[in-house]
């Protein structure tokens, strides 16, 4: 009979760094979650807690392995609770851990689709790439990050797409610039046959918001993974609503995935801010 | 000599005000003699209908007049598993001291004279509670081999895993917080329910054999129909209402704007009054706004009012109702604790819009006022609002109180629950059992928001036909 309470565990059985710089840290772990692992699908997220003392913070689940029941997790060390978890070591376990949440995403066979990831935001993207190619689409991948450095799942992505596209901030690697510049031009192509049916876009706010624009003139489904603050991230606070199409949603619920022409950015970006000034000060107060 | 009835003393208004120490004090001994003895005694003793769980009030208080304690706990216990928990929350003047013989018929609530049920309550639990007195275990024959799913570790949830576990059955209760209680920890703030009365409750049904299993999410980690094949014999389902209302009105979406759930929980849950020792935080209005007439509306004022003193500010917190303050739900001692402390209560109004600040936080509120038209479908008078009345009114934080709905989670990944029309869990009535075979619910997913004690009532039914159906 299966252990009800194996998931308890929450134990970091591996932990790796994926790429830093010199104020940049983006850290790949896996953690045992028996239950969460046999039930989760592409686009879902989990809620995990570093400390009794610590908050609760919604990360993707990028990876699982359903057999060995383990969930991978992939973060940018940003606010105190990622820098907490970045000092985790493998043999640590987890305080809390609680999922899978949000909608999985609707795999189908669009035809030929655009997946555009930006920074951390990569991380989220591979899942959803991994099983759009399953699906039989043609998968068409945009990677976005600062320099360099900061790249992460080239490879796996690559393995999935028919067609990869890098850019950096600093040219440091693939084409100096935006992944914008390269979704216009892939969009406004008219030499090419591609009638690309789905760009799906994860990443930075700003990036998918400028994804969501340049689409917009095409008239192409667009995509977008939205990561707005959170607190039991099961539906019960509100903490997370935006509005899409003038009607509030909770992204915790009814997301995180919404149709990115309709979202409300201004109003996303700024309530993803209320707590700037508390999260600078608490990181302040963290031991170097 | 007609002896007056006795308050419970409580902590000084310059106090509590500064801290989340429990306001009400609980009786004496020598209070609760004076106050038992007040008990006529009736020949028909009406306070017990009007008790959802239908204590045997009469004979409880009986014997704590004779100083029989022991026996007043049993007898509370014989239907209410929590009587340190009610005696704190139970909305008493709605309840069973509005029934009381000393309460005029017709009256809204309780009287002032009538017997102070919930504090004779709240002194008998804790009474039992520092003596350990636990009632004892009975066994239901092969009861051993059985084991029942519950779902949420709130009111009804504890209620039905106690009832089950005390006759032998191995009960499992799943939670999707990391902390156990549901709305006894997330939503009722610890001025009004300490947090070691409810840790006591949780660990006296751990030492009788139930096992909890936070942080997991029915629905998602687990489906209904995996815990019936996992081996479960039946399952209650305690979801609660978790899911806040919103007003629907221009600028709700703003920063600063929180669901009152929200508020609660970042407090409650996270302790987000001891920020940076809690990492969570939450902001301090200067002018906070409270929207709402119920005992969440009076919590998240005094709450908020709290947070303004502690950090320094001067308290400004305002509770906004659309009707008068005679149709507030509240309970009358939370409405009167609440003017105690300083929270301001601008009744008959409505709000319309919130303001912004160029950052994108809400700066002002906009309102109506109204004047009470004929009652509406609850039996209370309908707000109208006056048109061309707007006022606007200063407000930087601002907490909406104005109800809660069906958390949607598992009913929706489990389509054959049938949901009435507020995606509610239909029952039978008589065994609380769902559309689904063996699958049992109570509490406020069935029916909307109710108290604490209505859960219970509920929770201890179905563990009735819970216990029924497995021994069939």
């Amino acid at each position: 009979m299966q252990d009800v309470f194996s998931f308890l565990k929450m134990k970091i059985l591996h932990k790796e760094i994926l790429g830093q710089t010199q104020d940049t840290r983006l850290t790949k772990i896996e953690v045992s979650a028996p239950d969460i692992a046999a039930s989760a699908s592409p686009g879902q997220f989990a809620v995990l807690m570093v400390s009794e003392e610590g908050e609760r913070i919604p990360l993707t689940i990028v990876d699982c392995d359903k057999n060995k029941g383990i969930i991978t997790f992939i973060f940018q060390e940003a606010g105190l609770t990622t820098k907490l978890l970045g000092k985790l070591n493998q043999g640590d376990s987890l305080y809390a851990l609680a999922g899978p949440l949000g909608h999985p995403t609707e795999i189908k066979n669009y035809g030929q689709v655009i997946l555009v990831g930006g920074g951390v935001g990569i991380a989220e993207l591979y899942p959803v790439a991994k099983a759009l190619k399953g699906a039989g689409n043609q998968v068409v991948t945009i990677l976005g990050a600062r320099t360099k450095e900061l790249l992460i799942l080239e490879k796996e992505l690559k393995s999935v797409s028919s067609e990869l596209h890098i850019t950096t901030d600093d040219g440091s690697y693939g084409r100096k610039g935006f992944t914008t510049d390269v979704l216009k031009e892939l969009l406004n192509n008219e030499q090419r046959t591609m009638n690309y049916e789905l760009v799906y876009a994860v990443g930075p706010i700003p990036m998918m918001r400028k994804c969501a624009a340049a689409t917009q003139e095409f008239k192409v489904k667009t995509l977008v993974s939205l990561n707005a603050l959170m607190v039991d991230a099961t539906g019960m606070c509100g903490c997370c609503r935006v509005e899409v199409g003038g009607k509030t949603k909770f992204s915790c619920v009814d997301g995180p995935e919404f149709d990115g022409h309709l979202v409300d950015w201004d109003g996303l970006t700024k309530r993803n801010a209320v707590y700037l000034e508390q999260e600078k000060h608490i990181c302040n107060l963290m031991p170097k | 000599m007609k002896k007056e009835p006795l308050e419970a003393k409580e902590r000084d208004v310059s106090q509590r005000v500064n801290s989340f120490d429990e306001v009400v004090f609980g009786y004496s001994e020598e209070e609760a003699l004076s106050e038992a003895s007040r008990c006529l005694q009736c020949k028909n003793p009406v306070c017990i209908l009007g008790c959802p769980v239908g204590i045997d009030i009469k004979k409880f208080i009986y014997q704590v007049s004779q100083k029989d304690y022991k026996g007043a706990y049993f007898t509370i216990r014989q239907k209410n598993d929590f009587p340190s928990i009610c005696g704190r929350v139970c909305p008493a003047e709605y309840q069973c001291r509005k029934t009381c013989i000393l309460t005029k018929k017709g009256s809204p609530f309780a009287a002032k004279e009538a017997i102070n049920i919930h504090f004779l309550e709240r002194f008998v639990g804790d009474y039992g509670m520092r003596n350990n007195l636990s009632v004892p275990p009975g066994k239901c024959a092969g009861a051993a081999k059985i084991k029942v799913a519950v779902v949420g570790s709130g009111p009804a949830g504890i209620c039905c895993a106690g009832e089950l576990a005390r006759k032998g059955i191995k009960v499992v209760v799943f939670e999707s917080l990391h902390k156990l209680g549901g709305v006894l920890r997330y939503g009722i703030p610890p001025f009004r329910l300490p947090r070691d009365i409810l840790d006591y409750e949780i660990d006296y049904l751990k030492k009788l054999g139930v096992e909890f299993v936070p942080n997991c999410i029915i629905g998602k980690a687990k489906t209904l129909d995996g815990l019936l094949k996992e081996g479960f014999a039946a399952v209650f389902l305690g979801l609660g209402a978790g899911t806040p209302s919103f007003l629907g009105i221009p600028g709700e979406n703003l920063c600063n704007v929180y669901s009152a759930n929200e508020f609660l929980t970042r407090v409650n849950l996270m302790s987000a009054y001891e920020f940076p020792k809690f990492h969570t935080p939450v902001n301090i209005g200067k002018h906070a706004i409270v929207i709402g007439g119920g005992n969440t509306a009076m919590d998240a004022a005094r709450v908020a009012l709290r947070l303004q003193k502690m950090n320094g500010l001067a308290p400004d917190t305002t509770i906004l109702y659309r009707r008068s303050e005679v149709e507030m739900p509240a309970r009358r001692l939370e409405i009167e604790h609440a003017k105690e402390e300083g929270i301001k209560f601008k009744l008959l109004v409505k709000p319309e819009e919130f303001y912004a600040d160029k950052n994108g936080f809400v700066q002002k509120i906009r309102c109506l006022e109204c004047r009470l038209g004929e009652p509406d479908s609850s039996g209370r008078r309908k707000p109208i609002p006056v048109p061309g009345s707007d006022f606007k009114m200063p407000c930087d934080l601002a907490i909406i109180a104005v109800g809660l709905q069906a958390n949607q989670i598992l009913t929706k990944a489990t389509p054959e629950i049938k949901v009435d029309e507020w995606a509610d869990v239909v029952v039978d009535p008589e065994t609380m059992e769902t559309s689904v075979k063996k699958v049992f619910a109570g509490g406020d997913i069935v029916g909307g928001e109710g108290t604490v004690i209505e859960a219970m009532g509920m929770a201890k039914k179905a563990a009735e036909a819970i216990l029924k159906s497995c021994s069939a």
